[in-house]
């Protein structure tokens, strides 16, 4: 069924006018399914990630993404987070002055038609239900996006979006970095809580602890821009024991 | 303002309009008297004549006269000013036969009353001020002051009617904040003025909602001078807010105020404008308070419109515990240049100041910092803090500092940062991964940008300048 599945072809992309990052990447993502991306630091993975959500300074040279069967090469952004992507980014960007609450109305209503505008009650019924997920404080609405945000609280930031959002695909990079152990435990709550039959998701980690409380249905690993490996859960762990030499050994034998 | 309701109803008054519209009101120029082309002592004397003025002000007007001329215009600032030609101005306008205002808006010409009720003043007035004046090129057409502050004391005329109905307290005030000698464009006002408002507030009466002036020229190539002077007595408290806009045309039109206000013992004064002027006009302004006594000012100086402006609203701290503060925003978008800054004088001990200046510049836009710090000797403990913050929405855009800074005052503390940063490609691409149209992303960055400053707007004007963002905004980006 290629009508349900997040789909990634043979992709070849690199920085614009740059350096080749991606080198014959293939992926598939099933709706229902959970993920896991491991590698190397500097294998790729949040490239990958961002060149999926839409990313302008990266080009695709070859292969294809496709979402549900369809392309989505020729779409910007915006148009790709509308058809249900979402990066849950590793380092999310402060924008100051502009509130969460006011920037995921513009978000939301984004995907709405113009004269559908999301009401107030709605709103902040979606919002509150959300934050409840998190275990978080109402008072994080009225704070501007990430402005003096600690580590863990903008990784908890991007989940509460992808939470009010609801799409159908998220790519979550190295969100469990910088959460404490309480912290982890929410987040991971808080994704759970999003899986079903219409979600899919790419959990891209370097840790095996993520995983006890996310837990994949696949795990893949990627070298030099390219998955080298895929299997179950345990693939992880026997990672985690054992490093990438292991992997990249068995790669050169 | 971060988190207003774009679906306020104010918003609905620029509903409609794009950037190409928005000054697409001209109507036909029916004006009762205009004065012949550029300025001359004859100008002078026809106005003050037309004026039925009494005898000191016509010599006030032509000593002033003599002074822009031997002064000259300024050596520095925008350079497009010296393409500004006198020559080719009508210095003065009168829309019509009657003298003096109204507060009756039936009785102004429809057409002028249709634009008006288009900006929704007639509409704002009803629900959230406390009196309004509208000046119709050179001349006030209306002004009017709810009840409730008529009982209370309060004076609030156009500045022409004010001299005739309250001689000695104009006398007493007029030109001591601002003399002719100040700088040229002052001398040049103060020869030609003609409008504006006269506020008094008397000592203890706090006006709790704006007053407003709106501003529109209308005809081509006119010149306007308004004077406005404020005295606000002791413990009193006052907000006036001044809204400007004109029809584009062609040619040139010349906009140059003098605004004085005296901010007594213990006052709280607040003077806002958003200046939404048409890219080919002049918008030359002065703009001063004198302090007192734990007296404080606050300018709030929006700068969306004109085709050069200067203006450096200040406040000379004149005693103790007195404080200013100038909040700017700027925006020069294609062809514009605003040149807008600050000057804080400290005159008097324990003295406080803070200016915060946010510009945007877009395409050929160019926008300046200017500002003055000055500490007297004397003025122990004084304390002032600049913060300018810059924004390039492109890489032709340009932005500069000119911080002028002289302390003479050993005790005195001065903070100055300045920042220039450009749109985020990261931040844009951030917003948009949320599903936010690449457009409406650049206008968030910047409301953002600008919100330290707009959340200090009454929320109508919010709404406003945040509608004005959005027009400026249009295909910016991509
Ligand atoms: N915009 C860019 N310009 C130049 N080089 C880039 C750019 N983006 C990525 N790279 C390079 O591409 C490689 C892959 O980077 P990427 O961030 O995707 O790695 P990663 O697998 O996410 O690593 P980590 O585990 O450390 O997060 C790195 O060598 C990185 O320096
Ligand atoms: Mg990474």
């Amino acid at each position: 069924m290629t009508k349900n599945r997040l789909e990634i072809k043979n992709l070849h992309a690199r920085v614009v006018d740059g350096e080749s990052i991606l080198k014959g990447l293939d992926l598939i993502i099933p709706k229902g399914e959970v993920h896991a991306l491991m590698g190397p630091n500097g294998s790729g993975k949040s490239t990958l990630a961002k060149i999926i959500a839409g990313d302008p300074s990266y080009e695709i040279t070859e292969g294809d993404i496709l979402v549900d069967g369809e392309s989505i090469l020729g779409m910007e952004a915006d148009e790709r987070a509308r058809a249900g992507l979402y990066l849950a980014f590793q380092y999310p960007v402060e924008v100051p002055g502009v509130s969460i609450a006011n920037f995921l109305r513009l978000a939301l209503n984004a995907r709405r038609d113009e004269d559908d505008e999301i009401g107030v009650m709605e709103f902040y019924e979606t919002l509150q239900a959300a934050i409840k997920e998190l275990n978080w404080d109402d008072s994080i609405l009225e704070r501007n996006l990430h402005e003096g945000f600690s580590g863990g609280e903008k990784k908890r930031s991007e989940i509460l979006q992808l939470l009010v959002l609801k799409p159908k695909y998220a790519i979550l990079d190295e969100t469990d970095s910088g959460l404490d152990v309480d912290a982890l435990k929410t987040v991971s709550q808080g994704v759970n809580a999003a899986r079903g039959p219409d979600f899919g998701a790419l959990v891209i980690t370097h840790y095996q602890r993520l995983l006890n409380y996310i837990v994949p249905d696949v795990v893949h690993i990627m070298v030099k821009g390219k998955i080298v490996k895929t299997g179950s859960k345990e693939l992880a762990m026997e990672l985690d024991e054992k490093g990438y030499d292991w992997i990249t050994s068995q790669l050169a034998a | 303002m971060s988190d207003l309701p774009l679906d306020h109803p104010d918003a609905a008054k620029l509903e409609g309009m794009t950037h190409e519209n928005q000054y697409n009101f001209r109507l036909a120029e029916n004006y009762a008297f205009r004065s012949e082309k550029g300025l001359s002592k004859r100008v002078v004397e026809q106005i003050s004549y037309m004026k039925n003025e009494p005898e000191w002000m016509l010599k006030f007007r032509l000593k002033a006269l003599e002074i822009a001329e031997k002064k000259g215009r300024p050596k520095w600032g925008p350079s497009t000013v010296d393409t500004l030609n006198f020559d080719e101005i009508y210095f003065y306008i009168r829309p019509q036969d009657r003298q003096g205002t109204t507060d009756n808006w039936e009785e102004i010409p429809e057409e002028v009353r249709k634009t008006y009720q288009r900006l929704g003043v007639p509409e704002a007035e009803q629900r959230i001020l406390a009196g309004v004046g509208a000046q119709y090129e050179s001349e006030m057409v209306y002004h009017s002051l709810k009840e409730e502050w008529t009982r209370q004391g309060v004076i609030f005329l156009d500045t022409d009617t004010g001299l005739k109905e309250y001689p000695e307290i104009f006398k007493e005030h007029f030109a001591t904040v601002v003399p002719p000698e100040d700088n040229y464009f002052a001398a040049v006002n103060s020869a030609v003025w003609s409008g504006g408002s006269f506020v008094y507030v008397p000592e203890g009466v706090e006006i709790e909602v704006p007053l407003q002036a709106y501003f529109l020229i209308n005809a081509q190539s006119a010149g306007q001078f308004e004077r406005t002077l404020i005295i606000g007595e002791k413990g009193s408290k006052f907000h006036y807010i001044e809204g400007c806009t004109a029809p584009a045309y062609t040619t040139d039109a010349f906009h140059s105020g003098v605004i004085e206000i005296i901010v007594k013992e213990g006052s709280r004064a607040r003077y806002t404008t958003i200046q939404n002027w048409s890219h080919n006009v002049f918008n030359l302004v002065t703009q001063r308070a004198m302090v007192y006594k734990n007296a404080s000012m606050g300018w709030l100086d929006g700068n969306l419109g004109s085709k050069t402006t200067m203006k450096y609203p200040s406040c000379y701290l004149m005693e103790e515990g007195a404080r200013g503060e100038v909040l700017s925003i700027a925006f020069a978008s294609d062809g514009q240049w605003q040149d807008a800054g600050a000057k804080m004088v400290h005159v008097a001990p324990n003295t406080s100041s803070s200016v915060v200046s946010k510009s945007i510049s877009k395409g050929s836009g160019r926008s300046s910092y200017r500002g003055l710090v000055q500490i007297h000797e004397g003025a122990y403990n004084a304390r002032s803090n600049v913060e300018c913050d810059a924004l390039l929405l492109d890489e032709h855009a340009k932005t500069d500092t000119y911080p002028y800074i002289e302390i003479n005052e050993k005790t005195a503390h001065v903070g100055h940062e300045a920042t220039v940063s450009k749109l985020n490609d990261e931040q844009i691409f951030y917003l948009m991964s949320r599903g936010i149209p690449e457009d409406e992303a650049a206008a968030l960055i910047v409301r953002g940008f600008l919100e330290p400053v707009a959340k200090e707007l009454p929320l109508e004007y919010a709404v406003e300048l945040n509608r004005l963002i959005e027009l400026e905004m249009e295909g910016s980006v991509g």
